[in-house]
């Protein structure tokens, strides 16, 4: 069950994405999902569409990844479209049954949509997959930085999260040897009524509780004892470096946002 | 009840590219009634080999005979779970299975899920404290206010109360220490003797092999390498150096003694009074008295 997940995954590789400052591929990626939203038509769609597609490419990295990312969403996204066909009003009507009214513009809307989710996974897969977590917890401590002025504990929210990502495999295999355990003494998850797996849910998130708060409890002495006081005067391990390709990378992006503008009807 | 592997094979997440084959050409059979040591070194593949004794992992590859029941890839995972009451399986420090209020409760859960009444439970939980060397008063108590090898007791004693016929036991003396590790292993061992139980430990402690084991199973790089008797095994010091794995603590000395004083010692001596006993017959009598 779990090791069908893809999301979250590093996988090493030393393509041009890989290599690009992991701020880049952030800035990037948000970016991306802003001005998908300005495609409202067939065109800006392939011009996305060829955008992501030389991502995927630059990235070298299979691309059954990425289709294996949108799997798990596929329920949620058809959901989406359907809604959008059923209720979305237009002109041209192409099928009327009672309330039903399928329009040339819900379909179209619905296509668009479809697009749009696939495209913003793709995307987001591109930086999950080619930033190591812990580059990306770097990136993101740099972006927040300009709040550290208003009081946000910029150093300490990244190294919350950079924990939690660290302790997310070990989280995994934990959850996986006490499900075992459990399953030994007669435990079925995921079989009988909704109640029935309510309560063998008890019995596993129990133990892990417990562990996770001896997990945190030694590492933070573990912390302590190497003489850990937080972010102030703190040098890193790994310096982050804006090149020339980051740059390029930018403006890829800007003239992308400048042709959508155009193209926008 | 007889368990028998032909040919198994588990390749975690196959049809990914994060694909990696565990164990590969597995054959082996654990008869009823043996007590079966399981050695390799980490990442030999015994963890995988352990889940497939209980159906826990389906086999991609060959068959798992459990008792009567073939297991394959294409099993269904219905009815499965009586083969958990007949096999079984203490994990690698069991202690992290606790969750419940009472150390009685706990006990009790494994029967519950097998049918059996709450109160029911509790009077098994009630039996087998004094038999993993607890007593009653520990019935009411939290586990998570125990230490560390009482909790372990605990859960023991959690997989006990299904009265398993074949009990898989995966380094249960892991972390604990050389006072509690013997009790542990002696409770097993009455457990073997007494009640007939069959047994199958994985471990890394050669001496436990030696002392127990009456079959052992050698792993390697995700397949088997020898199996047999350990006084067969153990013979061949060399060879299991290579492995990674050692010889018993009686075996390196009985070779020392070999090479000191020109002695052969046939049969193998494996435990601590086989080995006294042929010193002694080896020891030149003095002065006409007996040693």
């Amino acid at each position: 069950m779990m090791d069908k997940l893809i999301f979250g995954r590093y996988i090493p590789g030393d393509s041009l994405i890989h290599r690009l400052d992991p701020r880049t591929k952030l800035l990037g990626a948000i970016w991306f999902i802003i001005i998908i939203f300005l495609a409202n038509n067939w065109l800006s769609y392939v011009v996305l569409i060829a955008f992501v597609l030389t991502a995927v490419k630059l990235s070298e990295i299979n691309p059954k990844f990425f289709i294996n990312g949108v799997k798990p969403l596929i329920w949620l996204i058809l959901f989406t479209v359907i809604l959008q066909i059923l209720f979305t009003s237009g002109q041209t009507i192409w099928f009327r049954f009672g309330p039903v009214v399928i329009s040339q513009e819900g379909v179209l809307n619905g296509v668009f949509i479809f697009f749009r989710f696939v495209l913003i996974i793709f995307m987001s897969t591109i930086l999950t997959l080619t930033t190591m977590p812990l580059s990306l917890t770097d990136a993101i401590e740099f972006l927040l930085r300009p709040f550290a002025a208003i009081k946000v504990p910029v150093h300490e929210i990244a190294l919350m999260l950079s924990i939690a990502l660290r302790f997310v495999p070990t989280l995994m295999d934990e959850t996986e040897k006490i499900m075992n355990a459990q399953r030994a003494r007669g435990i079925d998850f995921g079989e009988g009524n909704i109640y029935e797996q309510m309560k063998s849910i008890v019995p596993l998130l129990i133990p892990l509780f417990v562990s996770s708060f001896n997990r945190a409890e030694e590492l933070a002495t573990a912390m302590e004892a190497r003489g850990y006081k937080g972010g102030e005067g703190r040098t890193k391990f790994r310096k982050l470096s804006w090149e020339g390709r980051d740059t390029t990378v930018m403006i890829a992006f800007a003239v992308l946002s400048g042709v959508l503008f155009v193209l926008r009807t | 009840m007889d368990i028998r592997f032909q040919d198994v094979g588990y390749t975690y997440q196959k049809g990914t590219p994060f694909e990696s084959k565990a164990i590969y050409d597995i054959d082996l059979s654990i008869k009823d009634g043996s007590f079966t040591a399981i050695v390799g070194h980490t990442g030999s593949g015994k963890s995988t080999v352990l889940q497939h004794l209980n159906a826990l992992k389906k086999p991609t590859e060959g068959t798992v005979t459990i008792g009567d029941r073939v297991i394959t890839n294409l099993s269904e995972n219905k009815g499965l779970k009586s083969l958990r009451k007949k096999v079984g399986i203490v994990f690698q420090f069991p202690e992290a299975q606790l969750f419940e209020e009472t150390v009685g409760k706990d006990i009790a859960f494994g029967p519950k899920n097998f049918g059996m009444s709450e109160e029911e439970g509790l009077e098994k939980a009630r039996e087998l404290l004094p038999l993993v060397g607890l007593d009653e008063t520990f019935m009411e108590r939290s586990p998570f206010d125990l230490s560390g090898g009482q909790m372990r007791r605990v859960a023991i004693a959690g997989v006990l109360a299904l009265e398993p016929e074949v009990l898989v036991l995966d380094e249960p003396t892991a972390g604990l220490d050389p006072q509690g590790r013997k009790e542990v292993m002696n409770m097993f061992h009455s457990l073997y003797k007494n009640k007939g139980l069959t047994i199958v430990l994985v471990t890394h402690q050669m001496d436990d092999v030696a002392e127990y084991a009456d079959h052992m199973i050698v792993l390697e790089k995700g397949t088997v390498m020898k199996e047999g008797h350990p006084r067969e095994i153990f013979k061949e010091a060399g060879w299991l150096a290579s492995m990674q794995l050692g010889v018993p603590s009686t075996v390196k000395f009985a070779h020392e003694l070999e090479e000191k004083f020109e002695w052969t010692f046939d049969p193998l001596p494996l435990t601590t009074d086989e080995l006294a006993a042929q010193i002694i017959e080896k020891l030149p009598t003095r002065g006409g008295a007996s040693v």
